[in-house]
């Protein structure tokens, strides 16, 4: 990713600029988080989040510059706007932790995540969820007689709505990867 | 320069390269490569405590007294779990203090070996940083950016801890030059928030400055810009407990320190400021009170060094990231570059009328004539040493707060209190660690007898090393602050806040090797304070003082700053069922 300019502790990588209005309506905020990878690094983000009391929704890590030894924590989450800023900042105290982006109010991004799901059922119901995959571009990694495993990608928002109309076709079991995302454009 | 050599050398041979002449510490099987290589020079003294609590706020003390990191030595298991209420303590008040554990070899980590604990795992919440070396060759770049860390930003604890084997291998030493951090917090804050808050200043008709923990951390070159801004600008100037010292008691500007238990004139001041202007001060529940009816009136801004400082409590319309120091040498000077305005004319109307708050005269007392008050021990402790070379350290308790009333402090770093954490048994070790960086200095621990028991231990350490402490008691044979609140929240029912069995505390020094002196008679207060003051040694004061005094002014939890309570006759059922539930 290129877009990774902000400075770790500069005062203005929020939409807010440190000035929130204070509000208490809940948002939902995907961050970035690049951190050096070494070992604890994911337990110090996931304790502050628990020892403060913030919500986690999504979580994804994986190395993503192996010469750097960067990793890249991708952690959706949900606040009052003041608790998102708090968020940040604390994000931005760990030692290890290089750049902390906010991808909801930096600019367009895009969200993936990765699902795969176990549909069991004979008969019609077999049909149906094969042609609701086809619709969703859902692809069929195993299968047996009484079963698929379906594989599908996109905005989660687009599984949801897919393992909802699976449920009643016989959905079992449930794999996601949580959400991977990036700013659009350079 | 490289060299090869063991871990446990490099530990030595990084200290010294640190600059570090003192280490407090406490042996065990874990450590015992590095407590040889101690053995083995003379340029580290090592202090050899009784408790590893006890090491880590004597660490503390040693790194608030100079503004250089404390550093502390322990073994594993135990030693570990033993120091981490002192590193919640250092973290809490952002100060620095690098600490060394042992650990069992790394081939034997995760078998529940002996004297094993997952020490960075339960230190990981309590530190700043910390780090589990588990090659040789990394132990000493380790070690530089440890103390990078601690020093560096924000203040506070950091931990290495060391596997036995990675001290008995060999590796090559890196000195700390050869070490470049990618931590590197930003010192210098915007001009442009910078600008604002002088054009906010220059309209300002009821501005205060609202100073903390940070102005101290930052270093003596904050203490005289802040002076030259206070004095220049004429602000009135309240602090937090965290930061007094760094505007001297004796200035004109000074209305002493704001809270739950500062003086009316700073808290009233703080609820009908139009301009305030935090300095290193963090909005602690203890300042704000009820943060809906905090300074109401005024437009807040807000210098800090940890962006997560700010609006973490209270919004700030003109907030500056950066470090005191480098923050107030660019504000005075775009205030002067803009022609040092004020509103005079208004600011002097502004103090007028903190001058008819001041005329309260909220910590007034009437002492007895047959028993001793503790505020007037501690405004007889203030009188006979003022003009001394001196360092006061506080426990936990209403002891704490009446230090912080009645005594004057006129510089920084010479205040030693536990505040974010309210740590008692931080007050004795931490005054070993004062008086170890200042030898020829007069050290004296104001703490309530509760408080002093937790660590008492470490009458052994100042005895062994001639530390010449004066452990100043205030007993009133109670946890006084608890049965405070017990009094004015639970309905006087004393649950447990009696100190029952007390040891006789002349008999107590005598035994250790000490000299004890016990007074309880105002009549011989004076004599008494000279006495410890002259003694040339450490010594235990059980002042006997009176058992149910309320430490006032207070604002009860809960409060805004305009409803404090200043003595008994208003305390009956102020504080609601709201209020109880906050500590
Ligand atoms: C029994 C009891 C009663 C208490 N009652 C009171 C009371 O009445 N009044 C009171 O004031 N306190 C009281 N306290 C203490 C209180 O709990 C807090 O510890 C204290 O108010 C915090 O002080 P501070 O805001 O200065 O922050 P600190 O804890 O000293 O924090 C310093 C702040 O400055 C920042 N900083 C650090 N270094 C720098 C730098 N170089 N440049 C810029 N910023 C920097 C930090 O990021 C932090 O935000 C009491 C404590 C106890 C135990
Ligand atoms: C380690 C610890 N345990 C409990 C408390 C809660 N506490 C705060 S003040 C206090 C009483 C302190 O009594 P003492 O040291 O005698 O001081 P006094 O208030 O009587 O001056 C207690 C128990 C604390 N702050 N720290």
């Amino acid at each position: 990713m290129s877009a990774l300019h902000i400075k770790k502790g500069a005062s203005k990588h929020s939409a807010y600029n440190l000035r929130p209005t204070f509000s208490d309506v809940d948002e939902r905020h995907t961050l970035a988080v690049l951190v050096e990878n070494e070992p604890g690094v994911l337990a110090r983000v996931i304790g502050l989040f628990a020892g403060r009391g913030y919500n986690i929704e999504s979580l994804t890590v994986a190395e993503v510059d192996h010469t750097g030894h960067l990793s890249r924590i991708t952690i959706v989450t949900t606040g009052t706007p003041q608790v998102i800023e708090q968020i940040k900042a604390q994000l931005g105290r760990i030692v290890p932790v290089h750049e902390v982006h906010d991808l909801t109010v930096e600019g367009a991004s895009v969200e993936r995540e990765l699902a795969m799901l176990k549909v069991v059922g004979e008969g019609d119901k077999r049909v149906e969820a094969l042609r609701l995959a086809d619709i969703f571009r859902a692809s069929v990694v195993d299968s047996t007689l009484g079963s698929f495993v379906f594989e599908i990608t996109g905005a989660p928002d687009k599984i949801d709505a897919f393992a909802d109309l699976m449920r009643p076709l016989g959905l079992v079991e449930v794999a996601r990867t949580g959400v991977a995302a990036l700013l659009r454009g350079d | 320069m490289t060299r090869e050599m063991t871990g446990a050398k490099m530990l030595v041979q990084a200290l010294r390269d640190q600059g570090v002449d003192t280490v407090f510490g406490y042996p065990g099987g874990a450590v015992l490569p590095i407590y040889d290589e101690i053995f083995q020079q003379n340029e580290i003294r090592h202090i050899l405590v009784r408790h590893e609590q006890g090491a880590v706020h004597a660490a503390e003390g040693y790194a608030r007294s100079t503004g250089k990191p404390g550093v502390v030595l322990v073994t594993s298991g135990p030693g570990a779990t033993n120091a981490v209420t002192g590193l919640t303590d250092a973290l809490m008040d952002s100060i620095p203090i690098v600490v060394f554990t042992g650990q069992v070899p790394t081939f034997m980590i995760g078998s529940d070996a002996f004297q094993e604990a997952d020490t960075v795992g339960i230190t990981r919440p309590c530190t700043k940083h910390n780090w589990l070396v588990k090659d040789t060759d990394k132990l000493s770049t380790t070690i530089h950016e440890a103390f990078h860390v601690a020093t560096s930003g924000r203040p506070g604890p950091v931990l290495v801890d060391i596997p036995k084997d990675v001290q008995f291998a060999t590796g090559t030493y890196l000195k700390p030059s050869t070490t470049a951090s990618h931590y590197q917090p930003q010192v210098k804050g915007d001009i442009e928030e910078i600008t604002e808050l002088v054009a906010a200043m220059e309209k300002a008709k009821r501005p205060i400055f609202y100073t903390g923990g940070g102005v101290i951390n930052s270093g003596p070159a904050a203490s005289q810009l802040l002076r030259e801004l206070v004095d220049a600008t004429g602000f009135p100037i309240t602090s937090t407990l965290m930061g007094l010292g760094a505007y001297p008691a004796s200035g004109k500007n000074w209305l002493g320190m704001l809270g739950m238990h500062g003086l009316y004139e700073a808290n009233l001041a703080m609820h009908d400021c139009d301009l305030l202007i935090n300095i290193g001060a963090r909005f602690d529940d203890r300042i704000t009170g009820r943060i809906d009816a905090f300074s109401p009136k005024s437009t807040r801004a807000h210098i800090d060094i940890d962006p997560s400082s700010i609006n973490k409590v209270i919004k700030a319309d003109i907030p500056i990231v950066g470090d005191v120091a480098h923050v107030l040498e660019d504000l005075l000077k775009v205030w002067k570059s803009r022609g040092r305005k004020t509103q005079a004319e208004a600011i002097a109307k502004w103090h007028m009328k903190i001058d008819t708050w001041r005329k309260v005269d909220c910590l007034a007392f009437t002492a007895n004539e047959n028993s001793i008050k503790p505020q007037h021990a501690l405004a007889r402790l203030e009188a006979l040493t003022k003009g001394h070379d001196r360092y006061i350290c506080t426990e936990v308790g209403q002891h704490q707060m009446w230090a912080a009333q009645y005594l004057n402090f006129e510089d920084p770093n010479r205040w030693m209190t536990s505040g974010g954490l309210g740590t008692m048994g931080y007050g004795f070790p931490a005054s070993i660690g004062v008086q170890m960086a200042h030898p020829e200095s007069l050290v004296i621990n104001v703490a309530g007898e509760a408080s002093w028991l937790m660590n008492m231990q470490e009458m052994g350490t100042a005895v062994q090393y001639r530390l010449p402490v004066k452990q100043f008691i205030l007993n009133n044979e109670r946890l006084g602050m608890v049965r405070q609140w017990q009094e004015l929240l639970h309905g006087e029912r004393y649950s447990h806040s009696w100190s029952e069995a007390l040891p006789d505390f002349v008999k107590l020094a005598e035994a250790f090797g000490a000299k004890g002196i016990i007074c309880k008679d105002p009549a011989d207060l004076d004599d008494a304070i000279m006495e410890m003051i002259n003694h040339d040694g450490p010594v235990i004061f059980d002042c006997l003082v009176e058992k149910h005094e309320n430490c006032f002014p207070m604002i009860p939890s809960g409060k805004a700053h305009n409803e404090m309570l200043l003595g008994e006759a208003e305390t009956q059922g102020v504080i609601q069922a709201g209020g109880a539930v906050l500590v």
